[in-house]
Order: C-alpha cells, then structure tokens, then sequence
C-alpha cells in the first residue's frame, strides 16, 4: 500500500459519504423545510394540504374556545396577523405559556376550508414579545408605529384603521 | 470580605492575570528564555485562584440576599431555597459567563499541575493559549455582562427564577455542559502550541488524547442530563427538540467525538495529525459558536433569554479572533506536518478514518441543518424551519454504517487486516445480532428503527464478544482469563464500554421510536386505554405549596386488572411570577415508561372534565443510561497508565528523594 493509493481510497471514501451526505441533505430539505407563513399569506394562497407550515401570530382575545371531538378535546382559536385572521384546531393540552392576546407559532397544515390543523403549539413567554414577522408586517401596513408606544391589542388589528393605531 | 466590589476587583485582576499569561510564555518560547516560559503556570494557577474568589463573592452575594447587586435582584428571592440560590448564580447570562471562564481558568490550572511532564516550551505555548482564550471572555464579562453590576435603590425581594429553572437536574446540567464545552479548549491550545512549533509526534498525541476524552465525557453527560431535563421537566413527552440550542451542543460532540478516535492514530501510528490538529481546532471553534448561538439570539429559539446585540458583536468579535486566527494559523503551519504511518485501507487506521469520515458527514448535515434557516431569513427574507422530519431523514441513514463499523474497528488489528480472520472473530455476535434483527422486526415498525435496532445489537454484541476474546474467555483457563483481564489495557474495557455505551442510547432511541400518546378528556373516574394499559383518573384536588398553589391528579393504571402504579402528575401556578408549570408523573420498569401530564379543568360541579395527556414511552431510560456507560467508558479509558505517561518517572524521583 503506498502513500497514494492510500490517498486515493480515503478520498473515495470521503466523496462516497460526503456526496451521501449532500444528497440526504438536499432531498430531506426538498420535502421537510417548514415555511413560516403569516395567516394572511395562508388566506392569499393556501399552500396544499399535504405540506407542513408554520403559522405565527396573535391569539385573537376571546376567540378561545373549546369544542370536544368524540372525546377528545380540541382547542379553537384565532391567529391573526393584523390582515387576516386563521381559525386553529389543535388536539392536546395548550402550553403552559399560552395566552390570549399574546403571540404563538403553530405548526401544522391548512385543511381544504380554510382552517388550520396544528400539530405542535409554541408559544413565547413574555408579554411584549411579538414574532418579528408580525411586527415587520403590523408596521409595513402602518398598524403600528413603534415609536408611539406598545402594539395594540391583538382583537383589534382586523378591524381598525391606519390612522388610529399611529395617534 | 467577600462583597461584589472585592469579586469585581478579582476578575479584573484575573483578566489582566490571563493578558500577561498570554503573552509573556509565548515570547519567552520565541526567545527560548526559559525563565519567561516557567511563569506560565504561575500565572495560569493565580488566575485560577482570582477566578475562584471572584466566582465565590458572586455566590456569596446570592446567598446572603444582596439584592443591591442587580444580578442577584433579577433572579434571586429571599423565599427562593438555598441550593438554588446557589445554582441560580449560573442559571442567568452574567453568571453563566463567569462560570465559562472559571471552568477556563480551571482547565489552566490543570494544565499547569498534571502537565509536569510535558516539555517546557509546549506546556508554556498551551498556557499562553488558554489565557489568551481567557482574557477575551473575562474581558466581555466585565464590559458587556458585568455580574457584579450594582442596582440604585435596591429592591426590598428579587424577582425570583424562573420555576422552570427550579430543578435539580437543570441546576448541574450547565456546568456540566460547560464543562465539556471548555474543556474541549485545552486540546484547542495543544493543536495551536503545535502549529506554532510545526511539530506533531506520537507524544503530542499522547498528551491531547486524555484532555479531549475528559471534555468528551464530561460533553456526554451534559447532553444526556439535558435531554432527560427536557423529557421530565418540560412534559411535552419527547427528549430531543432539534432546537438549535441542542444541535450546538450536539455538533461539538460529533467533531469531538471524532477527535477522540483520530487523536488514536497519531498516538499509535503518527498518522492523521493535519486532521487531528484540524479537528482540534474545529471542535473548540464549535464550542464557542455554541455559546455564541446561546447567548446572541443569533437563532431564535426557545433556550434564549439573553437576546442583546451589544453583546452579540463582541462575541463575534471574539470568535473572528480565535477561530479566524488558529485557522489562519493551520493554514499557514499545516503543510509542515507531515504524516509517517502508512495503512491499507482495511486496517484499525482505516476503520478510524472511515468513523472520522461519517461523524463529521453527520456533523456537516446538523450544522447545514442549524444554520441554513437563519442565513435563508438573512439572505432571502423568507422565513422557514427545519425539523425533526429533517433530521431524521438527513442524519440516520448516515448513522447505519457508522454503527456497522463500530463493531467491526475494535477488532480490526493495525496497519493491515485480513478481512476474513477478523469476520472469524465476529461469528457469535453477527449470531447475535441476527437474532436482534428478528426480536426487531417482531416488536419495532419502520424500516430505520428496525435497522438501527438490530445494529445496535451488533455493537453491543460485537464489542462485549471482542473483550471476552482478549481475555481468552472459551480458550484459556479461569486462571488465565484472570491474568490477561488484569493485563488487558484499561483503554480497551474503555473502548467497549463507550462502544456498549452508545448501542444502548441507540436501541433507547428505537424504542422511543415506538412511543405512543394518547390526549384525552375524561372526568373523574372514567377509564381510558392506551396500548394495553387502562389508564383511570381516581382524583383530583388542589394544594398550596411554598410559592405556588397546584392541582394533582391520581391517575391509576392497570395492565390486565392488576395495579401498576398510581401517577401523581401536577400543574403549579407559579403566583408572583404568573407562570404555570407541569410537573410530569412518570413510572418506569427500565423497560417502559409511563408518562402522565395533567391539563386544564374544564366545567363545574358533576360535569367537571379533565384533559389528560398519557403516554407510553418503551426503551426511554436506555437513552440517558446509554450516555452515562459510554461517559464511563471515558472514564475508564482515562484511568489507563498510559494517559498518565512520566507517572512512573515521578514515582521513581519521589522514592529517590525518600531514600
């Protein structure tokens, strides 16, 4: 065995699990990269079915409710982003930090109707957090300067205008 | 005697301490002044001691309730128990910073004391390495994240800690994982001192090998106790979030994992040692963007509480410098090194290239994984995530061959093996693992959790079956197997102990693999099944405890009419600091898990329901005992004479100074 032969067969053996690698990489990316999507980018296209999303946003306030499926206990709320708001169906116990009024991520699929099926419910401890792309999208319509003070609440995002939200 | 102004003074002291232990050895190594070199353990131990005291003002200040020191203010409590007034001190940014640079400053010291029989210049150059290291971070703990910072006027009570902090488990976990993360610093400065000389030999092998399994042990059970933290305490029932917080501990622990094999090759055979240095490097650097993603918010995630730009660029900063400088160095230095030892591909070297290949394959795919999300949301504006989903499918069709090979490198002899007399040794554990891949396909599902399943048998089954040859077992006499058991090195039970170690955290994961769940509303009194197991709900009441006021269920659970066990599973509601926490019910055999979490209260009077979440987790505990063996295995290996070279020297000087 010579000093290049050896070479060789240790750069064959690094190309071989290398490429491999590359290849996993590149088909798991192509079918479990999650896109995270703001509910009025869900309502302008809803992405099929079959593909997992991250929806993020605010719980709308007052809009829990629970409605209970042969047994088993679904939670309904509504996400909203300021432009839209997204019904969301999650099966299990809420996390310990989720509130209404404050800011959550869901993942899970939207359903032919429109509604939202999650999976996995996060949410953030902290009452002045907000997702950076709702505040980013809050601000682009002009909801909410952040100069002027605290975001408004969550309830009122649909339905207010521009104009009350920077007085 | 011990306020926050005197461990003020010591950390600025040990920070200019590590500045002059930086600098004066690696300028007397260049002068070959030998005088200047010989001070580098001095210092390294006086910063040591500095370090200490300052560390030791901080945990004062949080026991005697100082809440002048804003530190202590923001997350300590007169109400809160002293054990985690004391552990407290490292659950906060400032702390954990000061911890980071102790356990530095520790390793040092190490340095200095068990590193007597090293040469001069290199244990000089390795110092001044490590107070290079040292001074950058104490310099950021004393601008940027001063922990002895005073608060005017100071408040009557502290805010208190987190109550999901309050644990035990999570109170040694990041010292532990510290730990690891800087021990891994030492074999850093062996890599940069060498590049510096431009030599790398057998000895130098033998001396970085003991420091990287240590860090390597000590890494292990700072991600083991993690993950089992976030199994019992968080009571989302899974124990792996692949949250970026997690991969950048995991992502040293490949690299790292794989130093340890290549830093065998350059002791045995002076082979691999660019790589070697490389992976040296490497592993630190990864290290330290670990706490650099912690601590920067860099990656939004749910572990990060200290999110300050501030901060942030210095750590960058710090990080261009170390990292951008060793690799400049290597790129400048490596070329010089050149390898000896020649092998054929089929070889124990060559096994350990091919384990060296794939773990850094593995280590690529979770760091592309970790990092491609944020620089997509930088670079394109889209924000997307990567999951478990991702992971698994990325990551565990790279594990099966590795786990192949585990079983089959420790019985590959050096430089050239005979395939067909080593697969000779192997019969009885490819018999066994046969026998495992059946037992899989009868109690597992899915073709990955079969294969890997059946593959950690083999390397269970193939490193056990490899001691039991080496010790003679079956062709030698009891007196004989007793003889060559005392004589077998203790880096071989090691080896296979780790190797043991590792089948068993995988077969864990096959198991979890298989865990079922089942969320359900029952009122008190109803029966629900899940997976054989009748789960009843007897009670549920309330109670205060010392700061919170919980409700508790009694969940009962029968297996075929007999009693297994009675669950208490609780939610507290955490008064001052609004916060409800739940506190897991788990009931183990070591075979299966029982898992219960108790939810909301829904109704009132006779109509009261309760949504309970049940769970069924096989093979659970595997995982954490896995990490554990393998830890000890390290442990073991470290104990070998050989990693304690010029012990015998010292012995020799020590009884000719008696005589």
């Amino acid at each position: 065995m010579t000093r290049k032969t050896r070479r060789l067969w240790i750069v064959i053996a690094c190309l071989a699990c290398v490429g491999s690698a590359a290849a996993l990489t590149l088909r798991a990316f192509s079918s479990n990269i999650v896109f995270f999507m703001a509910p009025s980018q869900v309502k302008a296209n809803p992405p099929s079915p079959d593909r997992t999303i991250r929806l993020g946003g605010m719980v709308m306030a007052g809009s829990l409710h629970r409605i209970n499926e042969n047994g088993t206990p679904v939670n309904a709320f509504q996400v909203t982003d300021g432009q839209a708001a997204v019904e969301v169906h999650y099966t299990g116990i809420l996390p310990d930090l989720f509130r209404e009024g404050q800011s959550v991520v869901a993942l899970g699929t939207v359903q032919k109707n429109g509604g939202f099926t999650a999976s996995e419910v996060l949410a953030k401890h902290d009452e002045t957090y907000m997702p950076k792309e709702v505040a980013d999208e809050l601000k682009r319509t002009g909801k909410w300067d952040p100069r002027f003070g605290k975001a408004p609440d969550a309830s009122s995002w649909d339905t207010m205008t521009a104009k009350k939200a920077g007085g | 005697m011990f306020g926050p102004e005197q461990g003020h003074f010591a950390l600025a002291l040990a920070c200019v301490l590590a500045l002059v232990q930086f600098a004066v050895p690696l300028w007397g190594a260049n002068r070959r002044d030998a005088r200047l070199v010989g001070l580098a353990p001095y210092l390294a131990v006086s910063q040591l001691i500095a370090l200490g005291y300052s560390f030791l003002c901080l945990i004062m200040c949080a026991v005697s309730d100082d809440f002048s020191v804003q530190n202590v203010a923001a997350n300590s409590a007169v109400s809160k128990p002293l054990l985690y007034k004391i552990t407290g001190v490292w659950g906060n940014h400032e702390g954990s910073v000061l911890l980071w640079t102790l356990i530095l400053a520790v390793c040092g010291g190490a340095v200095s004391l068990f590193g007597r029989n090293l040469p001069d210049i290199l244990r000089g150059r390795v110092l001044a390495i490590l107070g290079g290291v040292s001074a950058g971070f104490q310099m950021f703990c004393l601008l940027t994240s001063d922990p002895f910072d005073r608060v005017f006027p100071a408040p009557m009570d502290g805010q208190g800690m987190n109550p999901l902090l309050q644990d035990p488990g999570l109170a040694f976990h990041p010292p532990i994982l510290y730990t690891g993360y800087v021990g891994f610093a030492v074999p850093f400065a062996f890599a940069v001192a060498a590049l510096i000389e431009g030599r790398v030999d057998a000895a130098w092998g033998r001396w970085v090998r003991p420091w990287a399994v240590a860090a390597w042990c000590f890494l292990t059970c700072g991600i083991a106790l993690g993950s089992w933290w976030s199994y019992y305490v968080l009571g989302w029932g899974g124990y792996w979030f692949w949250d970026p917080v997690e991969n950048a501990s995991l992502i040293p622990w490949l690299t790292g994992t794989a130093l340890v094999h290549s830093a065998i090759v350059v002791e045995k055979r002076e082979g691999l040692k660019i790589w070697t240095v490389l992976l040296a490097i490497a592993t630190f650097s990864f290290s330290l963007s670990g706490t650099f993603l912690v601590r920067s918010g860099i990656l939004n995630s749910v572990h990060a509480f200290a999110n300050d730009p501030a901060r942030g660029v210095f750590i960058l900063a710090l990080l261009a410098i170390v990292i951008g400088g060793s690799l400049a160095l290597f790129a400048w230095r490596a070329p010089s090194l050149t390898s000896t030892g020649l092998f054929s591909p089929i070889s124990r070297e060559g096994s350990l290239v091919l384990n060296n290949i794939l773990l850094c394959s593995i280590c690529a795919v979770v760091v592309t994984g970790t990092m491609y999300p944020p620089f997509m949301q930088l670079l394109a504006g889209r924000t997307i995530s990567v999951g478990k989903p991702f992971f698994d499918a990325a990551t565990i069709p790279l594990t099966l061959p590795l786990l192949l090979a585990m079983g089959v490198g420790t019985a590959l002899p050096w430089k050239r093996a005979q395939l067909a007399r080593t697969f000779s040794h192997l019969y009885a554990a490819a018999g066994i693992a046969a026998i495992g891949l059946v037992l899989c396909f009868w109690k597992l599902s899915g073709v990955l959790p079969i294969a890997c399943g059946a593959l950690a048998i083999w390397v269970i089954a193939a490193s056990a079956s490899d001691v039991l040859r080496r010790i003679g077992i079956g062709h030698t006499s009891a007196q004989g197997v007793w003889e060559r058991m005392k004589h077998l090195p203790r880096s071989s039970w090691g080896a296979a102990l780790a190797h043991i170690g590792a089948g068993i955290t995988v077969l864990g994961l096959c198991g979890m693999s298989q865990a079922q769940h089942a969320i359900v509303e029952v009122h008190i009194g109803e029966t629900r099944s899940l997976a054989g197991d009748d789960w009843t709900l007897l009670d549920v009441h309330d109670y205060i405890g010392p700061n919170y006021k919980a409700m508790q269920a009694d969940i009962a659970i029968r297996h075929n009419g007999k009693l297994v066990t009675i669950l208490h599973p609780e939610k507290r509601d955490f008064t001052t600091q609004s916060q409800t926490t739940t506190e897991v019910a788990i009931h183990t055999n070591f075979i299966t898990d029982l898992y219960g979490v108790v939810g909301d209260r829904h109704g009132t009077g006779k109509d009261t329901t309760y949504v309970l979440r049940l769970h069924r987790n096989p093979l659970a505990p595997w995982m954490w005992l896995g990490g554990l063996v393998m830890a000890i295995g390290g442990a073991f290996s470290l104990s070998d004479r050989r990693m304690r070279i010029g012990a015998p020297k010292r012995a020799a000087a020590r009884n000719m100074a008696r005589a």
